[in-house]
């Protein structure tokens, strides 16, 4: 694996190492890791970094996001394929994530809105009646077990005992 | 009631082997449980991989609850056979060079009681695992330490194993990568002992190598049964514990030649019977599919390594670059207290504990043994305590 690789593990799992950290972890001078992480940056390999939230336990006045899985199904037009009207769907600021995907369907849709009638609102208003938009199909996400490969509320208590070495 | 000590209906050997140097601290240890940071502890702090736990589970709903051969099963042993082929290029039949035991732990037990006589001697390179010397003295051998060094990397010479040897000399115990002090010995180290081992020839190698798949070295593990000459007189004890993080399912293993295991194997169907079935189950799914898992396990012990040796090394705990299982053994004499004062005040001011080096052995006084099984957050305040009390104590 190379270095870039290395720290690019490291930071999946903590995106808030400092480069001081990823060098004593990884055991390379801290100067390397300052100039890769630079590089990766500039070359949009690191797009950001954010946090893991489980908003179910947030202290909020609000209740917690609705997120919704928003299945579209497309008719490709001429000289529009995909990526076009892919395009004019994501580029929604509520839209999380959007896929192509291979299947029954064909863009995924992942939206996060403060309430039910948000997402439904905007599946009506702005996904529904775009030209080539066939159907759409949205489902409520009841339940976060596990997010970004962390289990949502894992009881991660030691229970080692003190045997004999 | 009597106590152990005083009880006169108990055996003479079992009398004979001494407690626990550390007993004490242990139970100091065990009744400030959380409100410590325990780096004290010799196995791994993650959870077996659910792959394997999950075929732990389906084997009990398919209903395989009954004993296993006594060697155990065939499969696993095949599987055995050929990890231990391909990780470490070492070749034995499964069908009789191979026992499935009740951890490893069993496994050492059985290769001393299997080849000792009375007034045997076991020769155990220290600081070391504590069971070889109670297990040799149930054995009714006679346990014979060489002390080995920091600047030498706690690795066994030959000239320390031509010393120690004498005609009752029948086991020489190897155990690396090492508990306590993270030591390992490379291809060329254990080359060097062959001359000896040659002038030597009844003498029977038990190599414990528990911790095979953790070194951090580039060349990985290397076992002296993979020498010229040296199968036909080793014992190699493996197990699934620290690797794949199965302590408590109690899975270990011993590969020897046919007459040996044999032997073991008389000992253990009517101790033991047979391994427990369901993990055996969950091994050979462990071998099967769980190996990007110990890969993941050992990368994480290799980043807390690295920053565990670095700040000791920093704070004025000389540290030697261990590169094998997952412990630090650094040397506290800037301290000025012996070992076990030293963890016993560590851990009442700090509340950090760290087992006194002096339980491995003598030659282990002056050292205290860290475990980085434990979390990275765990280790960096375990880290930021240490320093304000070697501050504190430094002379
Ligand atoms: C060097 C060494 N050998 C053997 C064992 C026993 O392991 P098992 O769980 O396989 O009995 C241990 C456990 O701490 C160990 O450190």
């Amino acid at each position: 694996m190379s270095r870039k690789e290395e720290i690019l593990h490291l930071l999946e799992e903590d995106s808030r190492l400092s480069s001081a950290e990823i060098a004593e972890r990884l055991g390379y001078d801290e100067e390397d890791i300052v100039v890769d992480m630079a590089e990766m940056t500039a070359d949009k390999v690191i797009l950001g970094y954010t946090a893991v939230i489980n908003w179910e336990k947030a202290d909020s006045r609000h209740d917690a996001p609705v997120d919704a899985l928003i299945e579209v199904n497309i008719t490709p037009q001429r000289g529009m394929g995909f990526d076009k009207i892919a395009k004019r769907i994501y580029s929604f600021p509520q839209v999380k994530d959007c896929y192509l995907m291979s299947g029954g369907y064909d863009l995924l849709v992942v939206m996060k809105a403060r309430t039910l009638k948000e997402v439904a609102n905007f599946v009506f208003d702005k996904i529904a009646p775009m030209d080539s938009v066939v159907s759409t199909q949205t489902h409520f996400i009841l339940r976060h077990y596990k997010s970004h490969g962390i289990i949502m509320n894992e009881n991660e208590e030691d229970n080692r005992e003190a045997v004999v070495l | 009631m009597r106590t152990l000590e005083e009880s006169s209906r108990l055996s003479d050997k079992v009398k004979n082997i001494k407690p626990s140097a550390i007993r004490k601290f242990f139970d100091l240890a065990n009744e400030m449980k959380g409100q410590v940071i325990s780096l004290s502890i010799g196995e791994p702090d993650f959870v077996t991989p659910w792959v394997i736990r999950e075929a732990g589970i389906y084997s009990l709903e398919k209903g395989y609850t009954h004993y296993s051969p006594n060697t155990g099963y065939m499969n696993l042993r095949r599987d055995i056979a050929r990890y231990m082929y391909e990780r470490f290029g070492l070749s034995y039949q499964p069908d009789e060079e191979i026992l499935v035991t009740v951890g490893g732990s069993e496994a050492i037990d059985l290769a001393f009681r299997a080849i000792l006589n009375p007034g045997d001697e076991v020769i155990v390179p220290e600081p070391s695992f504590v069971a070889y010397n109670s297990l040799a003295v149930m054995a009714g051998a006679t346990p014979v330490s060489i002390a080995t060094k920091p600047e030498e990397g706690f690795r066994l010479k030959p000239e320390a194993l031509e010393a120690a040897i004498t005609e009752k000399s029948k086991i020489l115990v190897l155990a690396y990568p090492n508990n306590p002090t993270g030591g390992i010995m490379p291809r060329e180290d254990l080359e060097a002992l062959l001359p000896v081992l040659e002038k030597h020839p009844e003498l029977i190698v038990v190599s414990d190598e528990l911790y095979a798949e953790l070194t951090y070295s580039a060349d990985s593990h290397c076992s002296i049964a993979a020498l010229p000459g040296m199968h036909e007189r080793s014992v190699v004890i493996g197990g699934f514990s620290k690797a794949f993080a199965m302590t408590g399912w109690r899975l270990g293993f011993a590969l020897a030649p046919k007459d040996i295991i044999g032997g073991m194997n008389k000992i253990h169907q009517y101790g033991i019977m047979s391994a427990p079935t369901t993990a055996q189950y969950g091994a050979l799914t462990a071998l099967r599919e769980a190996y990007p898992e110990v890969q993941r396990m050992k990368e994480a012990y290799n980043q807390r390594r690295r920053v565990l040796i670095r700040r000791l090394n920093a704070i004025g705990l000389d540290c030697f670059e261990a590169e094998g299982a997952f412990y630090a053994f650094p040397n506290i004499a800037c301290c000025g207290m012996d070992s076990n004062t030293f963890c016993e005040t560590l851990l009442a001011e700090e509340q950090v504990a760290v087992i006194p080096g002096v339980a491995f052995g003598e030659c282990g006084e002056g050292f205290v043994r860290i475990s980085y099984a434990a979390s990275m957050d765990n280790i960096k305040e375990a880290l930021r305590r240490l320093e304000r009390f070697v501050n504190k104590y430094r002379e």
